[in-house]
């Protein structure tokens, strides 16, 4: 097994013609995955390649059956993009799209709770099961199948923890990039509980970083429910309060957010701290 | 994107929300000017700089005569003003704020955010007015009113009379103090803010409200449907190299030490400077020329670090995924070509056609220090910069 998606999942791109979304959609096709269908108003009926595109998510999965949407709108139309895979009844929704105003995320959330849908991102890499299904723009390469479950705030720096896994040998069963932005859909504690329940993870990085407390209330549901090791890192430990490090969501605001106090809840809470990026490889695999 | 108080205010106005009789002075004859047209003394003189503490930093004062004004406004017009807020090098105050004194019954705390957790718009008010709000907080939670209201449906009556009955707004001032959070609520709304703050609120002996501060940040991703809020920045409160950056799409941010970084992508820049520091040096900048940079993009982020006189050495990490390693080290080289580099560069490069990258930079025989791994390139700049 694995969490949210396998080599049976059926995707479609939202955004499928623009320059992003066909370079990522080739990408995630030799990859292995499965892309049945490509959605941009108004250039139904054309193909990218060989995949077919319509002018509107609910005809895409009406005639192919798609179960996943991949987004690449332009943050101006990201809500409405996510809000209508939603409603065309897609099980699993993937926001690549960085700079979706956070009023429009908060309206997204609230509607999301009356459907029945995951939501990850936005402004993430998206989620890999390492041979199986990419649905996101990180390097498929670097992957390689295994027992570890990685989830994290960031992208490239993901990159770098499951480069490192790999050169030592360590697979990945899944990994997941939940988005740098203060409000998203799926969350750490989510994604905790899948790979504590999915019978081939056997350990779990998590990736953090300044802002916001996500870290925090994840190290406590970890105490709490997880017989899996976890290996935890978090960054921006010499980020100043204040200003807003790249990700909308990592800024610390007064005193909450700050990365010694994520880093103290993870000791708190039996986390194994990873303090220095270049040695997460070598943690994990005395850890694991 | 942050504002100045008057022109917060003068955005509150345009909502109903009311505020004291003021404008902005640009001089000590704006000062004076705007001085006699409101309706007698006191009249305070508020230096206008994006940062909080400036009463305590002696940036705000009370004039009772014109002479006051007249001396005040001299006095903090060009000071240096320094709060918990500027950091020891302060920021030169440009502008200020001249502004009919209040009688005050009551100093108030009123203020609505984005809250992440919960996705949804909190009101935070308190009766401790005027105070550090986080230490009230923290010191005595039960003072601290919290409203989470539905982004869907919007602030109900029965909130705001929360808000109104539990700051113990006294009955002549309710209906006003109602209307107020009501506007300043459709105010949050309407133009995409991330924080409005409004300390303190004061109740005055004639029983009015009104807000006697206003810090308002805006969303920066939302600013493309403001057009009218983007006139409101003032770059004079931004670092130049800052604004130099944002031009070419560069999330920057200039810090106090001496080792220059630059990345692609958010939280791994973050963890860089990290390791720098760990590494017994200190990070003089965050720099992420994002997921999918340009060679020009990247030659800029050279041209804007190097610019820098404080930055004696480089760090450049790059875990190319979109941004392919061959595009990055191209822009190395034409920054190389164009500006000369003068400081240690230590690279790590790694992921996507590295190899081509790394061919790019040793053909261009630049005099740059590879590293294999993090760990490596950490000790290196380092030892460059002892």
């Amino acid at each position: 097994m694995s969490i949210y998606v396998n080599k049976d999942t059926k995707l479609l791109v939202q955004g499928i013609t623009g320059n992003e979304g066909s370079f990522h959609a080739r990408a995630c096709i030799e990859y292995g995955t499965k892309i049945v269908a490509g959605v941009t108003p108004g250039k139904g009926g054309q193909k990218m390649d060989d995949v077919p595109v319509f002018n509107t998510v609910r005809q895409a999965v009406e005639t192919t059956g798609a179960t996943a949407s991949l987004i690449f709108v332009p943050p101006p139309f990201g809500a409405d993009a996510i809000m209508e895979a939603a409603d065309a009844g897609v099980d699993l929704i993937v926001t690549i799209t960085e700079g979706i105003p956070i009023l429009d995320m908060v309206k997204v959330k609230n509607f999301l709770i009356a459907k029945n849908c995951r939501l990850i991102g936005p402004n993430c890499p998206g989620i890999i099961t390492p041979d199986e299904c990419k649905i996101g723009i990180m390097p498929g390469n670097i992957h390689k199948k295994g027992n570890i479950g990685v989830i994290s705030r960031s992208g490239t720096l993901t990159y770098e923890v499951v480069d490192q896994l790999t050169k030592l040998g360590m697979g990945q069963s899944t990994c997941i990039g939940i988005g740098g932005d203060p409000v998203n859909g799926t969350n750490f504690i989510e994604v905790l509980e899948a790979f504590q329940n999915d019978d081939e993870t056997s350990g779990i990085v998590m990736v953090g970083e300044i802002g916001g407390s996500a870290e925090e209330e994840a190290a406590c549901f970890i105490k709490e429910n997880l017989t899996k090791p976890v290996v935890g890192f978090i960054a921006g430990l010499t980020a100043p309060p204040g200003r807003r490090m790249g990700h909308a969501g990592a800024i610390i605001s007064g005193s909450s957010g700050t990365g010694a106090a994520k880093i103290a809840a993870f000791k708190d809470n039996g986390i194994h701290v990873c303090e220095n990026l270049g040695q997460i490889g070598r943690i994990c695999k005395e850890i694991f | 994107m942050k504002i100045h108080e008057y022109q917060a205010k003068a955005l509150f106005r345009q909502y109903n929300v009311p505020v004291p009789d003021g404008k902005p002075a640009f001089s000590v004859d704006d000062a004076k000017e705007i001085a006699v047209g409101l309706n007698g003394f006191p009249v305070m003189v508020k230096a206008q700089i994006h940062a909080g503490g400036r009463g305590k930093g002696g940036g705000v004062k009370l004039a009772s005569s014109m002479e006051e004004v007249e001396t005040l406004a001299a006095q903090i017009l060009g000071m240096t003003l320094v709060t918990h807020q500027t950091g020891p090098e302060g920021r030169i105050v440009k502008k200020l704020l001249i502004e009919a004194g209040q009688k005050i019954e009551k100093e108030l705390y009123l203020s609505l955010l984005v809250d992440r957790a919960t996705a949804s718009i909190v009101i935070m008010a308190s009766r401790d007015g005027g105070m550090n709000i986080e230490e009230v907080a923290a010191n005595t939670p039960e003072r601290i009113i919290k409203i989470y209201v539905d982004p869907l449906m919007g602030i109900q009556g029965y909130q705001l009379r929360q808000v109104g009955f539990g700051l113990e707004i006294p009955g002549p001032a309710m209906k006003q103090f109602l209307g107020l959070l009501s506007n300043l609520y459709k105010f949050f709304i309407a133009n995409d803010c991330s924080m409005v703050e409004i300390n303190p609120l004061i109740l005055t002996s004639d029983d009015e409200v009104l807000a006697l501060d206003a810090k308002v940040d805006f969303d920066s991703n939302a600013l493309y449907r403001h057009k009218d809020l983007m006139a409101l920045r003032d770059l004079d409160e931004e670092d130049s190299l800052e604004v130099e950056a944002l031009k070419f799409n560069l999330n920057y941010i200039n810090l106090d030490g001496n080792v220059g970084n630059i990345v692609n992508g958010a939280g791994l820049a973050m963890a860089t400077m990290d390791i720098i520091k760990n590494a017994g040096a200190t990070p003089a900048n965050f720099m992420d020329v994002g997921g999918g940079a340009s060679s020009e993009q990247v030659e800029n982020a050279f041209r804007i670090i190097l610019a820098d006189d404080k930055v004696k050495a480089l760090l450049v990490n790059i875990f190319g995924g979109i941004l392919r390693c061959d595009i990055f080290a191209q822009g190395v080289v034409d920054a190389a070509r164009k500006t000369g580099i003068n400081i240690p560069v230590v690279v790590r490069m790694e992921g996507t056609n590295v190899d081509e990258g790394k061919k790019i930079l040793a053909d261009a025989k630049l005099n740059l220090i590879s590293a294999v791994d993090l760990s490596d390139a950490a000790q290196k700049i380092a030892a460059a910069v002892k």
